[in-house]
């Protein structure tokens, strides 16, 4: 098979998904050129990344949970209520920062096993639950909060979403240590292609040809390097970059090749297969919401440290950003199929649309119908793409 | 010519490499009642399924006849049309309904759009006046018994003027009382003009009430007895079910059996809503090392009931019992506990229960023993691949990979794929049920040679068929059972498909 060869097939074997990233640098080609290029000016691309950190940590959580083939309602509700209970505690009590990063973890733990009690060992559908749960958090937000807002955070905290790491070797203007570390990841990157690629050849699995191979890892790596050339340029690597990125790599496994993962793609896939195959659904189900809890305790805590407040109106709205980005990312309505680096995707295209038409002066009423139109557009292709593909179920 | 109502000639029904029906031929005399008679998969509800108009004209070949005139339903409506209704065993009702709104859901009784309630409720009650049920037409659906259930269905097709009532099981889920009722009912309407299509497994019941009954074998018309100058017995009937040739269908196999691996004792189970109804009645059975023991019945007879529940009682309620295995009593509460205790358990329906249809082979067939690819949570994608690969090879799966998609096979190679995750979480016991249901020839004989090896590698094997010849061929001992209760075990030299076909039709002393 030549190189040729194999990148088409490449494509065409999971159209879907690349389907998403053709998509991507297409609208950003496009927002490019309609923005007359401030889209990818340094301070705007460190801007996307900041802006959007919340949502994406939530579409993590939240794709897992529509593989199972539920939905989360309250994540918007429970980062308010999580903001709130870290403003108590750094703010009104004046503990250390990193003690009220770990009540609100704790929090949302908490919030997902109350939700993942009701769903997984009751029987109430997750819809019903987490519309319960958005009310309830929402008021329990009011609450804690006593109907007022807190602020200012002291600095450690405001860090985790405004902090940046730079000057470690003395920079200034122009980061070198973020070249430096954009230059380790590739290397790392490269380097568990390579063992990946070793273990397959000693199991006798086909690899791809050594040209398409590299070529790989050398399109991935520019892309790496243009980004963290275009992050040096500005402030240098947002810390909540760093945390994002661990999180990806870390669910991406997760949900690839984990045990876990894999019980939660059977449940959705087909959930009486599941059972009688001897997967403990219940508790799969339930720790997905513990799961979906403690990545909105996250996503509270960075979207409260950016906007140095904790308010009653914190998130309101963000679950539904969170399910049109794993949506677009291409994962099923009806369960069994998504990927965190798809929902990324779609995540990165929301963002990146709203981000191109606010530089272009879009109002907020267009951007809002013109999304809604991308995240229908989206799912019609997935129901196109499985009526052609005629799997029955 | 008689005055025959219906005539179906030559009726053939293909579906994607099984012809269901071949050449069946069906006349029903005006105002008889017709039994059909055949073994489950022979082709019964197939051939009501074109009568009434779900499989459309030009969907099968062959002409149908009603009335004298040539008729091509596209549709049930189009059927109901001429009067044929048919009742399907699983009602058709809604339970959050009252019977009036049951009775004429479709053509509602209504001017100008809005339903006329007064006459709806009015007729309605004159029709269960026909029917013998004396409830109010306002009571729901879900508050009266499946008895009564089955009289609203029956004054629904009253509703639609019906000449032909076309009956799938009617008795399967009635006691004694009901049943009788029932065929009472059958009768009155008979004499009112009305002609019936009976199907039906209770042969004692089909000898009181048919004038004539129609034998259906492997979608052929095999005989029809007229059943009041032919004096027809049941096992007249039962000769005409099963009287085939069993040729050189099943591969060589000499046992070699060893201890007793697994007993199940006084295995009782409980219907998971309707509690009060037993589904599996105090069985007992067991399978020794090496032995595959068939479990014979007909539809409902609770064998998958019965394998479900021991099976970390993944169906029903209230059940008691004891399951025995090397001699120590388990506790299986859940599958996992089944499966620890290595017992595996091959459903019949492969797409509902058993696949994962959107995931690959290789995850389907890993799945059940997942930690025997995995270290600390994570999966060893190379070893998985490698085991599914194995499998593909062993089993001969045709698939153009182990990452096809398990929606893609045909059903014989989705069977494969069952059985191969199965074979991977290396049970003592397997259970399989129905394991060639809907699998062509070829497959079948391959899907065999794989349970012969099962056996021969020491398992226990219990073999759920409702195919007599397969038992015959495959299993050393037979269990029959009929509803709910064993009703003999049979060993292997001394079964007929006469014998089993008894007692399987056995009903309570």
């Amino acid at each position: 098979m030549g190189a040729l060869a194999g990148v088409k097939d490449a494509f065409t074997k999971n159209f879907r998904q690349s389907g998403i990233y053709l998509a991507f640098v297409a609208i950003i080609i496009l927002f490019y050129f309609l923005t007359k290029g401030v889209l990818l000016t340094p301070q705007n691309v460190t801007n996307i990344v900041v802006q959007n950190s919340y949502i994406l940590i939530l579409a993590i959580g939240m794709v897992i949970v529509i593989i199972a083939g539920h939905i989360d309602l309250s994540v918007g509700s429970v980062v308010a209520f999580t903001g709130a209970v870290a403003g108590v505690v750094t703010v009104r009590h004046g503990l250390p920062w990193w003690i009220g990063v770990v009540a609100a973890l704790l929090v949302g733990a908490l919030v997902g096993a109350w939700q993942g009690y009701w769903v997984a060992f009751v029987g109430i559908p997750a819809f019903i639950v987490t519309l319960a749960g958005m009310l309830l958090f929402r008021g329990a937000t009011m609450v804690t909060l006593g109907n007022t807002q807190i602020s200012p955070f002291p600095d450690d905290f405001r860090n985790i979403a405004s902090g940046y790491l730079n000057g470690v070797m003395g920079g200034n203007g122009f980061d070198a240590f973020t070249l430096l570390l954009g230059a380790l990841g590739v290397i790392g990157y490269a380097f568990s292609q390579w063992r990946k690629r070793r273990a397959r050849i000693a199991y006798q699995q086909d690899v791809e040809s050594m040209p398409l191979f590299i070529g790989q890892i050398v399109i991935m790596g520019a892309v790496v390097m243009a980004f963290a050339w275009e992050l040096a340029n500005y402030k240098g690597l947002p810390i909540v970059l760093i945390i994002l990125a661990a999180l990806i790599l870390v669910y991406a496994a997760v949900t690839k090749n984990s045990v876990f993962g894999r019980h939660v793609f059977m449940i959705g896939g087909n959930l009486n297969a599941a059972t009688l195959s001897g997967i403990k659904v219940k508790w799969v189900n339930f720790w997905i919401f513990v799961n979906m809890g403690v990545l909105s305790a996250l996503a509270g805590l960075v979207f409260t440290a950016r906007l140095n407040l904790a308010n009653p109106k914190a998130g309101t709205g963000f679950e539904l950003d969170a399910i049109a980005a794993a949506f677009i990312g291409g994962a099923a309505v009806t369960g069994g199929v998504g990927t965190v680096v798809g929902t990324i995707a779609g995540g990165l295209i929301i963002g990146v649309m709203n981000n191109g038409m606010s530089i272009m002066g879009v109002g907020i009423d267009y951007q809002q119908a013109i999304k809604g139109l991308v995240l229908l557009m989206a799912v019609a292709f997935d129901v196109y793409n499985k009526r052609r593909a005629g799997v029955s179920r | 010519m008689s005055d025959d109502i219906l005539q179906m000639r030559g009726i053939t029904k293909t579906f994607p490499g099984v012809k269901a029906l071949q050449d069946v031929n069906l006349t029903v005399a005006r105002a008889e009642i017709h039994a059909i008679c055949g073994e489950n998969g022979a082709g019964k509800s197939t051939l009501m399924k074109v009568l009434s108009g779900v499989y459309p004209y030009g969907d099968y070949e062959g002409e149908i006849y009603f009335d004298g005139e040539l008729c091509k339903f596209n549709s049930i409506r189009a059927s109901e049309q001429r009067g044929i209704v048919i009742i399907h065993q699983e009602l058709a009702l809604n339970p959050l309904l009252s019977i009036a709104e049951n009775i004429f859901v479709g053509n509602e009784l209504s001017q100008r759009g809005f339903i006329d309630w007064n006459k709806t409720n009015a007729e309605a009650a004159r029709l269960m006046a026909r029917v013998g049920l004396t409830e109010n037409p306002t009571t729901r659906i879900a508050d009266i018994g499946v008895g009564k259930q089955q009289l609203v269905e029956i004054a629904k097709a009253l509703s639609k003027e019906v000449k032909l009532l076309i009956l799938d099981e009617p008795t399967s889920a009635l006691n004694d009382a009901d049943s009788e009722h029932l065929l009472n009912l059958l009768r009155q309407l008979k004499e009112q003009g009305i002609t019936s299509i009976m199907i039906s497994h209770k042969l004692n019941e089909i000898a009181e009430i048919a004038d004539s009954t129609t034998v259906i074998r492997d979608g052929r018309t095999i005989e029809t007895l007229d059943m009041k100058r032919d004096e027809v017995t049941e096992d007249r009937i039962i000769r005409g079910m099963v009287g085939r040739d069993l040729e050189h269908r099943f591969p060589e196999h000499t046992p070699t059996i060893g201890e007793e691996i697994i007993r199940i004792e006084d295995w009782t189970v409980h219907h998971p809503i309707q509690h009060e109804r037993v589904v599996v009645d105090h069985a007992s059975l067991n399978v020794r090392r090496g032995e595959i023991v068939g479990l014979a019945g007909l539809m409902g007879a609770g064998r998958t009931e019965l394998a479900m529940s021991v099976f970390g009682r993944a169906y029903g309620a209230d059940i008691s019992g004891r399951v025995i295995k090397d001699g120590k009593e388990l506790r299986l509460h859940t599958v996992p506990d089944a499966i620890a205790a290595g017992i595996a358990y091959a459903t019949e329906d492969r797409k509902r229960y058993g696949l994962n249809l959107i995931e690959t082979i290789k995850q389907n067939i890993s799945v059940a023993a997942l930690g025997k690819v995995s270290r600390r949570g994570w999966v060893n994608d190379n070893e998985e691949t490698k085991v599914a690969q194995d499998s593909r090879v062993s089993m001969n799966i045709k698939a153009p990979s182990v990452l096809a998609l398990a929606g893609k096979l045909s059903g014989g190679n989705q069977q494969k794929v069952v059985l191969s995750k199965w074979i991977f979480a290396d049970p003592d016991v397997l259970i399989l049920d129905e394991p060639t249901r809907g699998i062509d020839v070829g497959a079948k004989y391959e899907i065999y040679t794989i349970i012969n090896r099962l056996a021969d590698a020491g398992k226990a094997v219990l073999f759920i068929s409702s195919e007599l010849p397969e038992l015959l061929g495959m299993c050393d001992r037979i269990y029959a059972m009929s509803a709910g209760r064993i009703t003999g075990v049979v060993p292997r030299e001394q079964a007929t498909q006469e014998s089993l076909m008894q007692l399987m039709t056995k009903v309570k002393d």
